[in-house]
């Protein structure tokens, strides 16, 4: 990683965020005419969308939409799924994902995932940091890349003393930290949230908060989640995916929660339905 | 409002109710009355076992010691009978039988060992990478016939792998094996006993390993293939650990079934009580010298009779550790998932 630890933990959330906003967007994933199947069913419909680097991307929608698949596409977890089909173009740094030549592991190993559900595995706190840099062959300092992760998941302070003590005997928030250090220790390009709070506490949630705005500085983040405030607070740009699997609407989050362009975008944030 | 005396179908019970009720009570009874009588099985099993052991070693059963007064006299002595100076010195000898008897029971103890380490050789590492296999790597059309496959291979009689290894493992695959090494090989083998045993538990370790494989959580592989870990990398260091427990109780259990294996393992490994680094000499299992003095001709009562039951019950504390040993393991590596 190569901004110095102290930026990332003394991090000013507000001006940071403007400071974000400001810089021109530069796309590290794109998304044309993205067609996912489940089977014969149409997940995501033509999706065209363009995500810039170093930003916070929301996805928001009700449930079914499509929004986790798209996701999932991403980083080719959808691989796992026998029934599920791509279609069209997912470029990361202009390189379609869904290339023949294109291996998932290594892609992967650039971009990062953290799941709904906190799934620590179950073995020391300081063996779940390593893991992706053990499997990867890394054979540096390995301390130092567990230490830097873990501030750099705000919880360090927390687990310093009980490195040795499994990951499971964490709280749930701390165990969601402990999967996003485990995410980030790798030192990936872009880090894939799927819903990361909605199984925490509104207390835990808000770290989690505080440290997707840090993260940013870093790594592209692309986040799903099904708390519209959360997208508003946290975003810089926002996808809103509606049911069909359809891409409808995808702008600056303040226009899209201000002065959405689709009239069944502002239906759906001002909760006529969803 | 005036008051109603009769609460209609209330709180008190109709006779719908009581008849419920009376059959929850009976069906509880006969659920603890079979469970009552698993139990009483097993001790009277312990007891008997016990009761006539107590006879190889002071002439006389315990039962008889005590109701009847019949004195104990020293018939075959724990140190006879466990004689590590003889094991030691080479001389130790099973023999009850014999015009000259000997009661060192090492030799038969060395058979069953023998074997189920050997056995464990096999079954431990193709076990194990079969329910791998099975659970990681083969696509949903393979495991479904994989799985079937290898509840055929636990069906079947044990009688049977004991005449696949007399009729085919020892001549065909033994035999111009031991002939490289100038060593003729006889109709009973060491070797042949670990790999019939072997091959027999291989569907227990397997299946088992696999339940405990299958139910580790997919949150725990997906969060290991989303950091760009293969297959492998999944096996190796997120399922199999997350395993263990399970992995290990089956392990537990074959090498418990490798120790009671009879029937096999008397027709594979033969009858002739020695203790030898030959793989390809003929040994006798403590499970082959119960057949064969169960169905001899001494009489009941005998010491030479009664040996049986002394040499049951080392075979008893053997799988009884092996028991202990699982409960250990279990409490000492269970994970606990929320």
């Amino acid at each position: 990683m190569s901004t110095s630890e102290d930026s990332l933990i003394t991090t000013e959330v507000s001006s940071e965020r403007t400071g974000r906003s400001d810089r021109p967007d530069e796309t590290v994933l794109a998304a044309r005419d993205l067609d996912v199947y489940y089977g014969d069913e149409r997940a995501l419909a033509s999706v065209d969308v363009e995500i810039p680097e170093h930003k916070v991307t929301a996805i928001i929608g009700p449930s079914g939409c499509g929004k986790s698949t798209f996701l999932r596409c991403i980083n080719r977890m959808n691989d796992q799924i026998a029934v599920c089909r791509v279609d069209g173009d997912l470029s990361f740094h202009g390189k379609n994902v869904y290339d023949d030549d294109v291996d998932p592991v290594a892609l992967r190993r650039r971009v990062g995932m953290v799941f709904q559900k906190p799934n620590p595995f179950p073995k020391s706190i300081y063996d779940n940091v390593a893991y992706g840099l053990r499997i990867q062959g890394f054979d540096g300092d390995m301390d130092a890349r567990v230490e830097e992760a873990l501030r750099g998941a705000a919880l360090w302070d927390e687990v310093k003393d009980q490195l040795d003590s499994s990951g499971l005997d964490l709280s749930g928030g701390q165990q969601q930290r402990l999967c996003i250090a485990r995410a980030i220790a790798p030192d990936p390009e872009v880090i894939l949230m799927d819903e990361p709070t909605s199984a925490l506490d509104p207390v835990a949630a808000s770290k989690i908060e505080d440290l997707i705005d840090e993260l940013a500085e870093q790594y592209t983040v692309v986040i799903v989640t099904h708390n519209m405030q959360q997208a508003a607070r946290i975003s810089d740009k926002t996808a809103v995916f509606l049911t069909g699997g359809k891409l409808v609407e995808f702008n600056e989050t303040a226009k899209v929660f201000e002065n959405p362009d689709e009239p069944r975008v502002e239906e759906y944030i001002t909760g006529k339905f969803g | 409002m005036s008051t109603d005396t009769n609460p209609g179908p209330g709180i008190t019970g109709d006779a719908a109710a009581t008849d419920a009720k009376q059959r929850n009570k009976r069906a509880r009874q006969v659920l603890f009355g079979c469970a009552a009588f698993t139990v009483l099985t097993t001790l009277a099993i312990f007891f008997v076992l016990i009761d006539n052991a107590v006879s190889y070693f002071y002439g006389a059963r315990a039962t008889e010691m005590i109701f009847l007064g019949v004195e104990p006299q020293s018939a075959v002595g724990l140190i006879e009978f466990l004689n590590v100076r003889e094991l030691l010195a080479g001389e130790a000898r099973w023999a009850p039988e014999h015009a000259t008897p000997s009661h060192n029971a090492w030799p038969i103890i060395f058979g069953t060992l023998a074997i189920t380490v050997g056995a464990a050789f096999v079954s431990i590492p193709i076990g194990t990478a079969t329910a791998l296999y099975v659970s990681e790597y083969a696509s949903p059309q393979v495991r479904s016939k994989l799985k079937p496959t290898l509840e055929v291979l636990a069906g079947i009689p044990t009688i049977v792998y004991g005449y696949f290894a007399i009729a085919f493992i020892n001549p065909v695959v033994l035999g111009p094996i031991a002939g490289l090494f100038g060593i003729n090989i006889g109709r009973y083998s060491m070797l042949s006993g670990m790999l019939v045993v072997g091959i027999m538990t291989i569907p227990m370790v397997s299946s088992i390993s696999e339940d405990a494989m299958q139910a580790v959580p997919d949150d725990l592989r997906n969060g290991a293939y989303a950091l760009g870990a293969t297959k492998y990398d999944v096996s190796v260091s997120v399922v199999t650990p997350a395993a263990i427990s399970g992995i290990f109780a089956s392990y537990i259990l074959a090498v418990s079934r490798a120790i009671g294996e009879t029937m096999a393992v008397t027709l594979a490994a033969g009858f002739n009580a020695n203790i030898t680094a030959n793989p390809f000499s003929e040994i006798m299992t403590m499970t082959a010298y119960m057949v064969s003095m169960a169905r001899g001709t001494s009489a009941i009562g005998t010491i030479e009779y009664q040996s049986l039951f002394a040499v049951g019950l080392v075979l008893f504390c053997m799988t009884l550790v092996m028991n202990l040993l699982n409960d250990w393991f279990k409490r000492r590596f269970q994970e606990e998932y929320r």
